[in-house]
């Protein structure tokens, strides 16, 4: 039988090396930012009025989306194909997308240059926009996600709630607050989770539809209207390897047994999801006869070849090697290596494929752009790290815990 | 169908927001291509280069325009200048295909297109083409996402890169506010000391245009730039060469928003694709619960 294994706070001390570096990361990102709000896009950008989108719409928000895409791919195959072994996997899988939506929500405030209008997407939205569409889902499945997170919070504090001093009062109808919650959710719960896995259908595509109305300003090995298709077939396929990447990481830096025989048979999932994905990628460049654009060497046909070698034709060969299944290592890299694809294909489409007819300056992310990135991230991995302490969201082996037996499903306790 | 879209996709902004209460405005721009829309008729063979319609643009829309004599100088000339956050209306020079000794002068703005892509990308409605051909910016609506420089095939919106706060999206307006929706002429046009502008409704400027090529057939390149590039557009351009030496870009003649519209009307048509998903995969839900209830 297997080993009993339950969520729970992680109790480990904050503080490390890594965490420490993350802190200052975070802390450069945070002064940047102080100047981008108070001195405008200008002044921290090298956006310019050829170029008017960069960095952080390629990787803050279109990429942070797809790579988010491992709340809603594990939810659907845990909630609605039943596969109950990989409940373990929910948790974190919810938690990463919560924590990614919200920094993708974070990151669109720092790239709009009225972000305090952004009421204005839900009031006035023009349905013609496919951006729009794509502002209008990604914010009801962020809501969507607090909903879905929030049974572990009731979970963590009913029974314990115990304000003190003059709020006392307060602690029966918070508990009896928090467990209606918990009620109304148990029973409701199935609403969201179909509408979570709907609205990231939908905006996951339409992210791959934004730039086609760019025309001829994108180049032709990235222009296709099958777009949409594509990024919904990528978003599919890297959304476990995330799954994988985070709970190995988590593991390693939080001293925690990785769950190396769910983790494997969840990634015989990934060949097959990535092989989809490449054979609509070749077929629609075959049926476009795009491949001509990969004779000439430049910048786009080598980012080209780098985003389908490395992120999708080596990925895919490991994954159908029970070797790569079996070690830890070469399951990390593999992983790695889907992420870094579709990472690399979003910067592709919304950055390398870009080019304005007419360039008075060419665009690279300025250092501004980059330190806010790379803090946003370093605070999003410090927050993953708060709240899997304070929450019970990873699952580790418990030997106090009696099952009631009801509640045991192959050996994994909800 | 779009309305039903719309509803739905409003439910859900909603959901997100409870913005109950907040205003409603009319949403998705309609496009009302008015047969009397007015246009420019841009006759680059006659142009000076004098750059009196930048002059003229900036001082009609309260920018930094500085003294008229500065505009004499055509040492800008020397690098190739695109309509900015500062300027709405640019004028460039090229080497004169015929006579090298008379270089073309191209003044360039927006195009006022009779199928904005513009339009169709703001997230907010906050563009709109006018009865009179006019394309313009609702600065309250704006939330500066600029996806409209992305969408634009002209390279045209420009956007105020330099403000902290309510920076605004920079082109040229047709002077719709104070002078052509009130039947005024824009203010280049008027200034123009050559007439290389000729302002009027847009059908009967393309009957001139193709008088004056057909009149003049040495003098004029056998084409109408505007005419039918991205479906239309309210400026149209007449020039003595091949368009493409004169930096026009090549956008083809179907509307720019492309195949967009219709993917996206694609999955919304009466939003079944969404809610077909939504029964299918709580369908397959249910089984499987059906099936675990029958095991234990
Ligand atoms: S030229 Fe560009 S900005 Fe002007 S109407 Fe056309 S799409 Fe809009
Ligand atoms: S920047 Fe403003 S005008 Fe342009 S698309 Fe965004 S909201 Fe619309
Ligand atoms: S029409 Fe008005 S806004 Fe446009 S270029 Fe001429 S003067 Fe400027």
């Amino acid at each position: 039988m297997d080993e009993l294994l339950k969520p729970a706070p992680v109790k480990r001390p904050f503080l490390s090396t890594g965490v420490i570096i993350l802190i200052v990361l975070a802390l450069n990102g945070i002064v940047w930012s102080i100047l981008r709000f108070g001195l405008g896009l200008g002044a921290v950008t090298n956006l310019n009025n050829q170029y008017p989108w960069g960095l952080w719409i390629g990787i803050d928000v279109a990429a942070g989306v797809a790579l988010a895409a491992g709340g809603f791919t594990t939810s659907a195959l845990v909630h609605i194909f039943y596969r109950e072994d990989f409940r373990v996997l929910v948790r974190p899988a919810i938690m990463t997308a919560m924590l990614g939506y919200t920094f993708v929500a974070v990151g669109v405030m720092f790239d709009l240059g009225r972000y305090y209008n952004i009421w204005h997407v839900p009031v006035m939205g023009n349905s013609n926009s496919v951006l729009f569409e794509v502002g209008i889902c990604v914010m009801t499945y962020l809501g969507t996600l607090y909903i879905e997170f929030f049974p572990i919070v009731t979970e963590r504090f009913i029974g314990k709630v115990h304000l003190k001093g003059a709020l006392r009062f307060l602690n029966r109808p918070i508990d009896s607050a928090l467990r209606w919650i918990d009620n109304f959710l148990d029973n409701t719960m199935f609403f969201f989770i179909l509408l979570g896995v709907v609205l990231s259908c939908l905006h996951q595509s339409s992210l791959g539809t934004l730039m086609l109305i760019a025309g001829p300003k994108i180049h032709p090995l990235w222009q296709t209207p099958i777009s949409p298709l594509l990024f919904l077939l990528s978003a599919f396929a890297v959304g476990f390897p995330m799954v994988i990447m985070e709970s190995l990481s988590a593991s390693r830096s939080l001293g925690l047994k990785p769950e190396m025989d769910v983790l494997a048979r969840l990634a015989r999932f990934v060949g097959p999801l990535l092989g989809v994905y490449l054979a609509f990628k070749i077929g629609d460049m075959v049926i476009r006869g795009t491949y001509v654009y990969l004779n000439e060497i430049n910048f786009a046909s080598v980012m080209w070849v780098v985003e389908i070698l490395f992120g999708v034709i080596i990925p895919i060969r490991m994954f159908f090697w029970d070797k790569v299944l079996r070690s830890r290592t070469l399951l990390y890299l593999a992983s790695l290596l889907v992420i870094f694809g579709v990472l690399i294909n979003r910067f592709n489409v919304f950055i390398t494929a870009y080019t304005p007819p007419y360039i008075l300056k060419p665009y690279k992310p300025s250092i501004g752009e980059i330190s806010i990135t790379i803090g946003l991230i370093s605070l999003e991995i410090l927050l993953y790290r708060t709240l899997v302490m304070i929450f019970p969201v990873l699952a580790q082996p418990d030997k106090n815990y009696r099952p009631k037996a009801k509640f045991a499903i192959r050996g994994v306790i909800r | 169908m779009d309305q039903s879209r719309r509803t739905f996709l409003k439910t859900l902004g909603l959901v997100s927001f409870s913005a109950a209460g907040a205003k409603k405005s009319k949403a998705t721009p309609t496009n009302i291509l008015s047969d009397d829309r007015m246009g420019v008729l841009v006759d680059t063979t006659v142009c000076i280069g004098c750059r009196r319609c930048e002059y003229a643009c900036k001082a009609e829309h309260n920018l930094p325009a500085g003294d008229i004599d500065d505009y004499n100088d055509r040492s800008v000339f020397e690098r190739l200048r695109r309509p900015d956050a500062d300027a709405l209306t640019v004028v460039n020079q090229y080497p004169n295909d015929k006579e090298d000794r008379l270089p073309v002068t191209v003044k360039v703005q927006c195009m006022h297109c009779d199928h904005p892509a513009c339009v169709s990308a703001c997230i907010v409605g906050a563009f709109s083409k006018q009865k009179n051909g006019a394309v313009i910016w609702d600065e309250s609506r704006c939330i500066g996402c600029r996806y409209c420089m992305v969408a634009c095939p002209f390279q045209i919106p420009a956007f105020e890169y330099d403000k902290a706060i309510e920076p605004k999206i920079m082109k040229c307006d047709f002077c719709y506010e104070n002078r052509t929706s009130k039947g005024g002429i824009p203010a280049c046009v008027e200034i123009c000391p050559v007439e290389a502008l000729t302002f009027g409704k847009r059908y009967e400027l393309v009957q001139l245009a193709h008088e004056k090529i057909r009149r003049n057939p040495d003098r004029y390149f056998d084409h109408l730039f505007g005419e039918h590039e991205v479906a239309g557009t309210s400026w149209l351009y007449l020039a003595g060469q091949d368009f493409k030496s004169l930096d026009f870009p090549d956008v083809g003649t179907d509307p720019a928003p492309g195949a967009t519209e219709p993917i996206q009307h694609a999955i919304f048509k009466f939003f079944v694709p969404p809610v077909a998903l939504y029964a299918l995969l709580g369908g397959i839900m249910w089984l499987g619960k059906q099936n675990r209830e029958e095991e234990e």
